[in-house]
């Protein structure tokens, strides 16, 4: 665990974007400013700052009940399916507020994977062919190719290729996972929305999880909220440290989980709560 | 303090368990009286089949098969009898039919407003309404229909007759929308919202979400609200039998007066049919002919959910 810290302790040192000399800085491409929420009289999120960047994985880590997952589902507006649900401040995404666009063009931009894997009843096919089926490709052989090409993305093709045409419940939950990100993945979209996404799984099915997160890192800006403190120093290039609502600490993964700035950052990594 | 209410309660309970001797002997013959008491339907069921079965075997002794199943004519009570049950089919059919274009399209959509639009409030209030629609005795439809709709309806068709098939048709719809409404509205308002912020979360439009994630991933609830929606229309009586008269008609048009099979056997068995007449036993091969309907029905339904089962 040490030794992987250290090496990306290296690697962060080289794509530092405020202290590089020869990388280009990533764009911004979501930028958070003083976000409130309030669920009816609770204030569920204090004035968040954050910003995330292109090709990058951000971590959301904290205690339960922090408002992790609340955070994310406002990034796509699914916070608003909540009745009751009030938010104040800005959040811009590729430099436009998120409440001057579409909110369907947003989440196609945006995909989401969930905690519980929530494929369709459909077949493994129709899972996949969905977002394409409903932003209008109807072609069969396009659709053919997308399915394979996102399957594959998603390691899954292997596994499932002969059984396309069988329903989605039949697969393992880690399959399923995998099948709810290739699904998210078929309408290639620039972001990815990632809720616990390994915390109803084994650690086999995680580990798959988080070697498929690396890879899709390199076409992919990642947001993943996790319980799981080694997750986030594993696969993240940033972590946010939620605590009550706010932001603790806000910094690349090497610095919080090595030399944080904060007490309590410092105290949640040492597992003193939470 | 602790173990002396240890002590007392476990005396306690085996002092009970002593004086108890009734509950082990209630416990040997409960299931025998609930075996009984479930038999009795069982063996009602098995009772009308049989009967049923029986006197419609002393009918077609009578009348030929093939006579009852088609001819055009249905005239018992004239000097020279004739028993074909096809203008009861058609007129069971037709007037299944108009109910069902009724309550189709109006039961479904308001389930998809009650389930996927409407506000908590508003559905607390629309549904026991919806429900008071159910509650109606099928008389008052009835009277309603050829009160009310009949002379409506012949402002708007003029050859339209007084009483007429459409009429009570659409009657039967209006009375079956809260079964539709209400069954399909539980079908759908079962299905996981994991399943809606999955397709959301995919760019889909609220519509699109109700058609193509949570309609098909209800359809079996929804079909079976639809075959229960329907094997009421072929079974109601009272509507059909008071706005629809008692003509034997064969046709298509549905402004003429049409009986169906369950207000013949109102009209037949209200008149004086004496036992052992041929009359009298036209009643159980109707009856019979009813029931093979719905059971086939029932049976389609079945064979349709299963086919278009989306377990989630």
């Amino acid at each position: 665990m040490s030794t992987l810290t250290i090496n990306k302790n290296n690697n962060f040192q080289q794509t530092n974007i405020i202290s590089l000399k020869n990388v280009q800085p990533r764009e911004t491409i979501y930028d958070v400013k003083d976000l409130n929420l309030w669920y009816g009289d609770t204030h569920a999120l204090k004035g968040i700052d954050l910003s995330f960047f292109d090709k990058e994985v951000t971590a959301i880590i904290g205690p339960s009940g922090c408002g992790k997952s609340t955070f994310l589902k406002t990034l796509n507006r699914l916070v608003e399916l909540v009745p009751g649900v009030r938010t104040t401040g800005l959040i811009t995404y590729q430099g436009k507020s998120i409440l001057d666009q579409s909110v369907e063009e947003l989440r196609t931009r945006v995909g989401m994977v969930f905690q519980k894997a929530n494929p369709f009843p459909k077949s493994i096919y129709e899972n996949v062919a969905y977002g394409p089926k409903i932003h209008g490709i109807r072609n069969k052989k396009i659709l053919d190719e997308i399915v394979e090409k996102s399957l594959r993305s998603a390691f899954l093709w292997d596994e499932v290729k002969d059984r396309l045409h069988e329903n989605a419940y039949g697969l393992s939950g880690g399959q399923q996972q995998r099948l709810c990100i290739a699904r998210c993945l078929a309408i290639e979209p620039d972001v990815i929305l990632m809720d616990e996404p390994t915390s109803a799984l084994d650690p086999k099915s995680t580990l798959k999880i988080e070697e498929l997160i690396q890879e899709l890192k390199k076409n992919y800006s990642i947001v993943i909220v996790t319980h799981n403190m080694q997750q986030a120093a594993r696969i993240s290039d940033r972590t946010a440290f939620f605590l009550n609502g706010e932001v603790v600490e806000f910094d690349q993964t090497d610095v919080i989980f090595n030399n944080p700035n904060d007490q309590r950052t410092e105290d949640y990594i040492r597992g003193r709560f939470g | 303090m602790n173990t002396s209410m240890d002590h007392n309660i476990k005396d306690l309970i085996r002092k009970n368990k002593e004086s108890q001797k009734l509950p082990k002997i209630t416990e040997k013959f409960m299931p025998i009286l609930l075996l009984i008491i479930t038999s009795v339907s069982i063996l009602t069921t098995i009772g009308i089949i049989f009967t049923f079965l029986s006197e419609t075997i002393e009918f077609f002794k009578r009348v030929s098969v093939v006579e009852f199943f088609t001819s055009t004519t249905l005239k018992p009570l004239s000097q020279d009898p004739e028993y074909g049950v096809l203008p009861l089919i058609a007129g069971t059919a037709i007037s299944s039919v108009i109910a069902m274009l009724v309550a189709v399209p109006i039961g479904l959509m308001t389930a998809i407003y009650l389930s996927e639009y409407a506000s908590e409030r508003v559905r607390k209030i629309a549904k026991p309404l919806l429900e008071i629609l159910a509650g109606i005795p099928t008389i008052v439809y009835g009277f309603f229909a050829f009160t009310f709709i009949t002379p409506i309806l012949r402002e708007i068709i003029p050859n339209l007759e007084p009483t007429n098939i459409l009429s009570p048709g659409l009657v039967m719809g209006v009375m079956i929308i809260p079964m539709v409404a209400s069954l399909s509205e539980d079908a759908m308002s079962s299905v996981p919202n994991a399943l809606r912020e999955g397709a959301l979360a995919l760019g889909s439009t609220k519509l699109e979400v109700t058609r193509r994630v949570v309609i098909p991933a209800a359809l079996s609830g929804i079909i079976a609200s639809f075959v229960l929606g329907l094997s009421r229309a072929i079974g109601e009586t009272m509507i059909v039998t008071i706005a629809s008269g008692s003509s034997k008609n064969f046709t298509l048009d549905v402004t003429q007066s049409m009986q169906t099979m369950t207000a013949y056997i109102v009209e037949v068995t209200s008149g004086d049919a004496p036992a052992g007449s041929t009359i009298y036993y036209s009643l159980y091969a109707v009856a019979m002919t009813l029931f093979i309907f719905t059971l086939l029905m029932n049976m389609l339904a079945k064979y349709i959910s299963r086919r278009f089962r989306e377990d989630y």
